[in-house]
Parts: structure tokens; sequence; C-alpha cells
């Protein structure tokens, strides 16, 4: 965008030295948490920005939130909620200070973790669950519907109900499964892969779906407010599968959106309309409908690397946004 | 090139002195940050934060591909590494005695993320003066660790005769004549010997006299069936016992299934011809194939093309321009198993420009 153009969404990013890789971004409430490679976690509202120490000085590798607290995981093994007000809580700590390989957090205040071939929840009240994987569980995601955890794993995807006795139910499907996801209604559960693509699993039927053609890995994927589309990236556009009908994605072709020289690196859904906002690896940041495709755009490609984090906040008036290189924002919308 | 990380992949048998090499790695000065991969925390008696515990999981890739497997716990931890890019200077990744280094090796190929950040610098084997010699009889790990090894650290030498150590090299030549080796007293060496090597390695492997290439693979040895034997200087064979010299004296050991060889061409290859023929073997002969590395003069390209490769997974680039006073010739090494000499030779050949 050129200095004229007066509606520049860039003119509303307030900036946010981060310094350090940016591993995960979340609001809570008002203020917006960065999740830091040196182990800080920094909290900015409007008038102030502070930065707190978690995990003294070793590196947070992965973070979730659950709109109350940021909960992170560090290279110390140790599992931290920091909440809006700065206040931490160790949730809980790998055997011999294993790294923490994914967290997720989950209803009322749940937390999930693995390190290596363990898997950990703590639910709301403190009560703890373990469970030992016969790989190392990559990825983690709640079911938006009862108690119940997604794993990605070598060759598929566990599901654990922590709560009930008995093995987790299987998803099986060759090759090592790097995320997960699953749709509202809990009908479809889908994982990236090592191997360039997304696997989709519709559990009425055990149906299989590939999602493939990806020229990388896909390392971000976000459900539209409505469940009716899932964006994913690792592709020079937004990739943007249907599940609109009961069948899911089969047999329908995605939507691209945004094709650009630059690989999509991170993709957050609007949490209320049907806009998507993508983050390149030049730290370009675009929002694109999904009906009409109509582009702005948020941030220019700019220094500080490939965009690593996106987060709106509940009412979608603001985006955070963090980069490999330690730059990072929030951008508010202007009110009409 | 330049701005991703040097790995240096550790391997070695069981008690061959890993551990000691490592702890001399994480605590000596040397001005250096190493990220330390190891398999057994407990083992390094050193409590630093860039030492990291593994578990080698090795995945196969979903991708029809039967022999392109990786660490996927690797993956895992350089991804988590990354976030602290600027903290340490090189990875070094240790394996336990009995794995295979295939596994490790590829995964620096073959995924893109750590592709983007980091490029394998040398497999370093440590080998046990004293042990190693029956261990290549009885354990096939040990023979594959040696075969794959770019530099090769021949330790407890004070444990051994000068007469035994010379025999044990002259077996490890047998596998891998294109290995540095360097006979080395409790692992100690100079640390540069062995780490960040940058393309020094390769380029050695063009330095190494064409007789000594010759020797190492150009007898037809196909029409013996026997395992280990020997071509010393009373072995009776009927080969020109004259190349004796350009190793020392050494004897000169053939294995039955790992061998190695050597080609070059005295001038260009055309580009076209030798990607495609190096795909089409990668395919036929990769599973076989445990290293392979070449430096190529290619038809109107000022630069030299650089090559390694593991079984089927190859990467390759442009690398400096050829010097004004440098022979332009294309050279090219394999180290594998039951390879078809004639066949590798004549498909190398017919790539000429």
């Amino acid at each position: 965008m050129t200095s004229a153009d007066k509606s520049s969404l860039a003119d509303y990013i307030r900036p946010v030295l981060a310094e350090s890789h940016v591993t995960g971004t979340a609001f809570l409430g008002a203020a917006a948490a960065f999740a830091l490679g040196d182990g800080t976690v920094i909290l900015a509202t409007g008038e102030t920005v502070s930065r707190i120490n978690v995990h003294n000085g070793s590196a947070i590798l992965v973070a979730a939130s659950d709109g109350k607290r940021i909960v992170t995981g560090g290279d110390d093994g140790r599992v931290v909620a920091t909440s809006a007000t700065g206040r931490t809580e160790e949730i809980g700590k790998t055997a011999n200070g294993a790294w923490v390989d994914a967290v997720a957090t989950g209803p009322d205040g749940a937390v999930a973790w693995s390190a290596g071939k363990k898997v950990h929840v703590r639910d709301g009240k403190g009560a703890l669950y373990a469970l030992d994987l016969p790989s190392s569980g990559r990825g983690l995601a709640f079911g938006a519907k009862g108690f119940q955890l997604y794993i990605a794993r070598y060759n598929g995807v566990s599901i654990w109900f922590p709560r009930t006795q008995g093995t987790p139910k299987e998803l099986s499907w060759k090759g090592s499964h790097i995320d997960v996801t699953a749709s509202n209604d809990g009908r479809f559960v889908v994982s990236t892969m090592q191997e360039n693509e997304m696997h989709g699993w519709r559990l009425a039927d055990s149906g299989n779906m590939r999602m493939s053609g990806y020229p990388s890995k896909v390392r971000s994927m976000s459900w539209s407010f409505d469940g009716k589309w899932l964006a994913s990236s690792g592709a020079d556009a937004a990739i943007v599968w249907p599940f609109v009908t009961k069948d899911g994605p089969m047999g329908k072709p995605p939507l691209e959106l945004g094709i650009r020289p630059s690989r999509v690196e991170r993709v957050a859904f609007h949490p209320k309309a049907p806009v998507l906002a993508v983050g390149y690896r030049d730290g370009c940041v675009l929002f694109i409908r999904t009906d009409d495709e109509s582009i702005l755009q948020a941030r220019p490609v700019s220094d500080g690397g490939p965009i690593s984090s996106l987060a709106w906040n509940a009412d979608g008036m603001m985006l955070a946004f963090g980069t490999e290189e330690g730059a990072a924002g929030v951008l508010t919308l202007p009110k009409l | 090139m330049s701005d991703k990380i040097p790995v240096t992949v550790l391997t070695g048998y069981l008690g061959a002195g890993k551990t000691t090499l490592l702890n001399r790695i994480l605590s000596e000065e040397h001005g250096k940050r190493y990220a330390v991969i190891v398999n057994e925390f407990g083992e390094i008696g050193i409590d630093n934060e860039l030492v990291v515990g593994a578990d080698e999981e090795v995945f196969e890739m979903n991708n029809g591909c039967i022999c392109c497997t990786v660490r996927g716990d690797l993956i895992r931890i350089i991804e988590g590494l990354m976030k602290r890019k600027g903290k340490f200077d090189a990875i070094i990744v240790e394996t336990t005695g009995l794995a295979d280094p295939a596994p490790v090796a590829q995964t620096f190929f073959v995924d893109e993320e750590v592709q983007e950040n980091a490029r394998l610098d040398a497999v370093v084997t440590v080998a046990d003066a004293k042990w190693l010699t029956e261990r290549l009889k009885d354990a096939p790990e040990a023979k594959n660790q040696i075969a794959f090894a770019d530099v090769i650290l021949l330790n407890k030498t004070d444990l051994v005769t000068p007469a035994e150590l010379d025999e044990v090299e002259a077996r490890i030549r047998g596998l891998n004549p294109y290995a540095r080796v360097i006979r080395t007293v409790k692992s100690q060496v100079p640390l540069s010997e062995v780490l960040d090597r940058g393309s020094f390695d390769l380029e050695r492997i063009l330095e190494i006299e064409p007789a000594f290439l010759e020797t190492a693979g150009g007898h037809d040895h196909h029409h013996h069936g026997h395992d280990h034997h020997e071509h010393g200087p009373d072995c009776g064979c009927d080969h020109d016992h004259d190349h004796g010299h350009a190793h020392g004296g050494l004897k000169h050991y053939h294995d039955e299934h790992i061998q190695s060889l050597a080609f070059s061409i005295p001038g260009d290859v055309v580009p076209e011809k030798f990607l495609d023929w190096v795909q089409d073997i990668a395919q036929s002969d990769g599973q076989n194939l445990l290293r392979w590395k070449g430096i190529l003069a290619f038809q109107d390209e000022p630069q030299r093309y650089v090559f390694q490769g593991v079984h089927m997974i190859l990467d390759g680039d442009l690398q400096r321009e050829w010097k004004p006073d440098e022979k332009r010739e294309s050279k090219i090494v394999f180290i594998g198993k039951d390879l078809d000499r004639e066949r590798l030779k004549a498909g190398f050949e017919a790539t000429a420009a």
C-alpha cells in the first residue's frame, strides 16, 4: 500500500517489542499475550506492556489459551498458566525435565500436555490423568463436547476420554501426524502430517479424507465461526476446505485464498464473520473474505521474518500477531 | 548455505568413547556453544541447558519409498531449538550404539523445515581400536557406522599394539576408504578436526590420489566368494602390490558386501543427463547405497555442483566457482552393499559432455 492510502490498516497497528521468537499469541480479555522463545510472556493492553519471566530463561516451545489464561510449555519441562493480571501457576512438570511437545486448553480450565510418549490432563478441579502412548504425542486438541482429548501421533490419532477407564479410541492412518483438530459438532477429526498433507476422518462411517497437494507441511489450521470451513497453511495461498455438507470436503475442491509469491504460515478465522486472517512467510498479513474473496492488507511485507502466530480477540475487533524473529503487534480495527 | 546451523552426527558402537568425546565438547573452552541431542541423559555428567534428551523414534515416510525413514523426535527437537536461534552455534546428535545412522542423516535431507535451518556437516564415528575388528564380524550396526562415516576416531589406541592398530585401520579402510581416520587415546582430538568441517571433508575426497581410488575399487573381486579375505603381501593374489605403498603398507581388506567405488570423468558432464541418471540409480540402487557423494563440473556452468546422498535421498547444490587454476573434472564415490561396479561406471561415464 502507498502512503497516500489513508485507509491503510497498518496505521492501526500498535507494535510490541517481543525481540524473541513468538511461539504463540492469544487475547486474555483486553490484554494481548505473547509467549516467547526467551521464556517470557508479554501482556500488552492499550496502556501498558509488561513482560513476565515465566520459564526462567528456558524457551517456550508451545502455547495454547482458553481466553482466560495462556498456557505455555517449555524446554524446562514445565507447563505454566499465566493470567491477564500476570499471575502465573505451574500446572504440571514432565519427568526428568523432558521438553513439552504440545499443550491444549479444554473446558472448565482443563489443560493437556505431552512429552514424549506421555500425555497428561489436569482438569479445572486439579484432578490429574495420565496416558502412555505407543509413540510420541505431537499435537493435542480437546473436543468441543464431552471431556475428550484428540492426540496426533505416528500412524494416527487417539481419542482419549481421561475420566473413563479403558483404552483410547484409535483412528489410524499410516504416517506421522503432527497436529489435530476436530469440528465443533465432533463429526470430523483432521490431522496435519509430516508428508505435506492433511488427513480427515469422518467418525460416523469411519470415512477417510485425504487433503493433499501442499508444497510444505501444514502448520496451522483454523475453523470458521460457523464450522463450515477449515483453513490451512502450507501453500502460497490459504487452503480452505468446505465442511458445509455432512460429507465434509470429499470430492469438493478447496478455496485458495490470497495467492501470493510467499508461503502461508498461519491462518486464523474471525470469531464472528466469514473473514480469514492469513500470515505469510514474508511478514505480510491479509484479511480475506471467504464469500466474495475480497482482500484487505492488514500488515505489509515487513522485517522480522515469517509470521509465527496470529490470534483474534473475542469480539473480532483486534488481531495480535508475532513473527519468528521477534516482531509483534496488535491491530485494532477502526470503528466505522 | 552458510547461515544454516551445522549438525554433526556422532555414532559409534557401545563403549567406543562417544560419551567421553561429548563430555569434552561440553566442558572444554572452545568458544563455541553446542546444542547436544543425547539418548541417555544420565551418561552426560554435565548439567547444560542445551543438552536435550531424545527417544530415537524412527518413522517411515508415507511416500512409497521404503527406505525413507526419518527421526521424528529429531524433527521436533530441531524445531524447538530454532526458537532459541542465536543461542548456540552448532548441533551435535548422538545416536545409540546400536543405531543405524541412515534415519538421522536422512532427517536433514527429507524434512523441509529442518533443511531450511540446519545442514548435515559430518557423520563422525568413534571406533574402539581393541574391539572393532570383533564387532565388524558380529555386529552389522558397527559395520554400517564405519561405512557411513565422514570422520572416524580410531580410539583407545593405547590398548593395542602398533601392528594391531594397523590391522584395524586396514579393516576400516576396507569398508570406507574415504573417511578421515584420526587415531586417538581417550577421544583426545582437536575438536576442530571433528566439528564444523564444512565442505572440507567432501573436498578431501577429490584430493585422494587417483591411484588410491583405483586401488580402492579398481580390482574385480567378484570372483572371491569367501568372507574377509586378505590381500596382504603374502596373500598370493595376483594383483599389483605396488599400490600397497600408497597407503603406508596397510593390509588390504575387502568386505564381502560393503564396497566403495569411485569414478571420475576428466571434464564436464551434461547436467540433465547426470541428474536423470542420479535419480534413476536412487530408485534402482538406493536401498543398497549407504553414502554417495560427488563434485561435478556441469557443462556451461562456472560453479561446481556438489551433492551427497543417503540411500534414495539426495541433496545437491551449486557451490562455488571453479578456480582458474583448477582442473574441471567430475568425480563421484559410492559406499554401499553389493554394488554393480560396471553398470554404475558405465552409467556415470555416459553422462560425460
